[in-house]
């Protein structure tokens, strides 16, 4: 059996434990539910066209803008219907719009008379919206990132805390148990994040407007790349930081770091994306590419040569991560009585191949 | 069967992290049948550590399984091992419980399943028996030996040096990192204790303490247990007990483990 076949089986095995813990289960749950939340309430909520008392003279101009209309004999019964609270507005002879306490702009669009407009420079219109949609995915990566982090730290604690691990590393290679690792992280945190896109298109589609789910479209090409590799990075990180622990109470004193790591470019993300320059240095650093530069090309400040130039700097960071975090690994995975520092893990790399 | 024994810190542990790949050597290399041991031979070393270990929220069968797989078996065969084993020390019926629902004493079982699951070619095994009831014991010890008749060596640590004398052919004992003694039992006896002897007379056994050649090591009234120099003729010993009075009993005495390891040992 080779290194491949064993990373196999330890991702499988860390999947299969996943798929049963029922924390992760409900978790998952509640990001559908959320989702489905988000998509499918707004346009639940706001209620559909105003209702629009009007005599038989306006009702046909009214229905045609696609108002629902009450038609009543005379104004005296329009007034009253909006009184007693049975339309939203009504439309008296004028015409005025009568309304209780604010202007119903959907009637008053129906009766007014737009002006040419011509446009010298236009944008291409943005839906309500639109600009949030990089930080919410910016917000996933961080999320989903952090929770698989800490769960492949905990999962390699566990290991050490129940001494399975010395059973293991004597069949298997250390690599190949940490790859395995990872890789079932990461096809979780993907499958995870697969199914909360699912159901939030399906909302869109159902409830929302396509115009944001069209917008949608090419930014999750670009953002899913970037996720693949930042949350390779990540996970490495936070590989190495479960090694030097030996028993989950301790995870506290490492992960700290980690999540500085992770945080601080993400906000940094957030506080700048005003600022062209740091923006544009900002989606080269490795730890803040995911966020960054699907953000720029979101808004279309990048040039097309970028994203594959800061893609490779992000593969190769996060395979030096890797190797770093196996190296730590190994140099720390026996020692189970109390915590390793980085550096005698770094030396001590007590497993052999 | 080789018992491998010594004192709290001699060693024993480390060895056998060693021999496993778990640790790496200061100096030295672990050679199998002449050459050095790779991962790919080790895979087929069945290994049991003193820091037991498996995983508390998985059900029983499907960890073994797993296991066994690590070292390279197939899911079909990894499956009939773990039933055959579980059967065999009695936890059949408890295989799709979490491992942690288990007694103290039946994970143990279980963690010597772990080690035979993947049909080893070699068993490393640090403490096998600690922590096992009487009845426990007798299981892993026929398992065992069944496992040694089919041609596999064993490699056990213990404590238990009744446990040992009763089930190895060969012993290694160390001390403070180092081999003092290695061999059969009956090579280990000869050449690491003096000959020694039981004497019942009618009356009193002081007079042995001024007989040429022999160390008194008990001396209770009529009864004496004494040593003679290596090689020495017991013979003349008898007959000065006979020309003093009748003999009760005279027979050479078989030194225990526990003798020859504080001899060796210490």
């Amino acid at each position: 059996m080779n290194t491949l076949a064993a990373t196999r089986l330890v991702a499988a095995r860390e999947v299969r434990a996943k798929l049963r813990d029922r924390t992760f289960l409900l978790s998952t749950l509640i990001f559908l539910l959320i989702a489905a939340a988000a998509t499918t309430l707004p346009s639940l909520l706001s209620g559909g066209p105003s209702t629009v008392a009007a005599t038989p003279a306006v009702s046909a101009e009214l229905r045609a803008a696609g108002l629902e209309v009450r038609e009543v004999p005379d104004d005296a019964a329009a007034e009253r219907a909006v009184r007693d609270g049975d339309t939203d507005a009504a439309v008296v002879a004028g015409p005025t719009v009568l309304a209780r306490e604010e202007a119903p702009a959907d009637v008053v669009a129906a009766l007014s008379v737009e002006p040419p407009v011509r446009l010298l420079n236009p944008t291409p219109a943005e839906p309500p919206g639109a600009a949030l949609v990089p930080f919410i995915f910016a917000f996933v990566f961080l999320l989903t990132s952090q929770t698989f982090g800490v769960q492949i730290a905990q999962s390699i604690i566990e290991e050490k805390q129940t001494r399975i691990v010395e059973i293991l590393v004597a069949a298997v290679s250390v690599r190949a148990l940490l790859l395995g690792k990872m890789i079932a992280g990461t096809l979780l945190a993907l499958g995870q994040i697969a199914l909360v896109a699912l159901v939030a298109v399906v909302g869109l589609r159902l409830f929302g407007d396509s115009e944001l789910l069209n917008l949608l479209g090419p930014a999750i090409g670009w953002f899913l790349p970037y996720f693949l590799l930042g949350f390779v990075l990540i996970a490495a990180l936070w590989a190495a930081a479960g090694a030097l622990v030996s028993r989950l109470e301790d995870i506290g004193t490492v992960a700290m770091p980690v999540q500085l790591v992770v945080m601080i470019p993400f906000f940094g993300v957030i506080f700048l994306s005003d600022n062209a320059f740091a923006m544009q240095v900002l989606s080269y650093v490795p730890f803040s590419a995911p966020t960054a530069m699907p953000l720029r090309l979101f808004t279309g400040d990048a040039a097309g040569w970028e994203p594959p130039l800061s893609l490779a700097l992000l593969l190769v960071t996060a395979l030096a991560v890797l190797a770093a975090g196996a190296r730590v690994y190994e140099g720390s995975l026996l020692r189970t009585n109390g915590n390793t520092s980085l550096r005698t893990a770094w030396r001590e790399r007590e497993t052999v191949d | 069967m080789t018992g491998f024994v010594g004192g709290n810190g001699a060693g024993k542990t480390t060895t056998m992290r060693i021999i496993l790949g778990v640790l790496a050597a200061d100096a030295g290399q672990v050679t199998w049948r002449g050459a050095p041991l790779t991962r790919a031979v080790r895979r087929r070393f069945g290994y049991m550590p003193e820091e037991r270990g498996l995983y508390p929220k998985m059900a029983v069968r499907e960890q073994l399984i797993y296991l066994a797989r690590l070292h390279g078996m197939t899911a079909p065969a990894a499956a009939r091992n773990t039933d055959t084993l579980l059967e065999r020390v009695g936890l059949a019926d408890r295989g799709n419980d979490l491992l942690e629902k288990l007694s103290l004493g039946n994970q143990q079982r279980a963690q010597i399943v772990a080690a035979l699951v993947p049909d080893p070619e070699v068993l490393v095994l640090d403490e096998p028996f600690s922590g096992l009831d009487p009845l426990a014991v007798d299981t892993v010890v026929d398992v065992l030996k069944e496992r040694a008749a089919a041609g596999v060596p064993v490699l056990f640590s213990s404590h238990q040096l009744d446990v040992v004398e009763r089930l190895c052919d060969d012993l290694v004992i160390i001390s403070a990192g180092t081999i003092r003694a290695a061999g059969s039992r009956t090579q280990l006896r000869a050449t690491h204790t003096a000959p020694r002897y039981e004497l019942v007379v009618e009356n009193d056994a002081g007079w042995l303490r001024d007989h040429p050649g022999v160390t008194l090591v008990e001396l209770e009234g009529a009864r004496a247990v004494f040593e003679l120099p290596r090689g020495a003729d017991e013979q003349p010993v008898l007959h000065a007990a006979l020309a003093r009075g009748p003999v009760r009993e005279f027979r050479p005495v078989v030194p225990s483990l526990a003798e020859i390891f504080r001899e060796v040992a210490l």
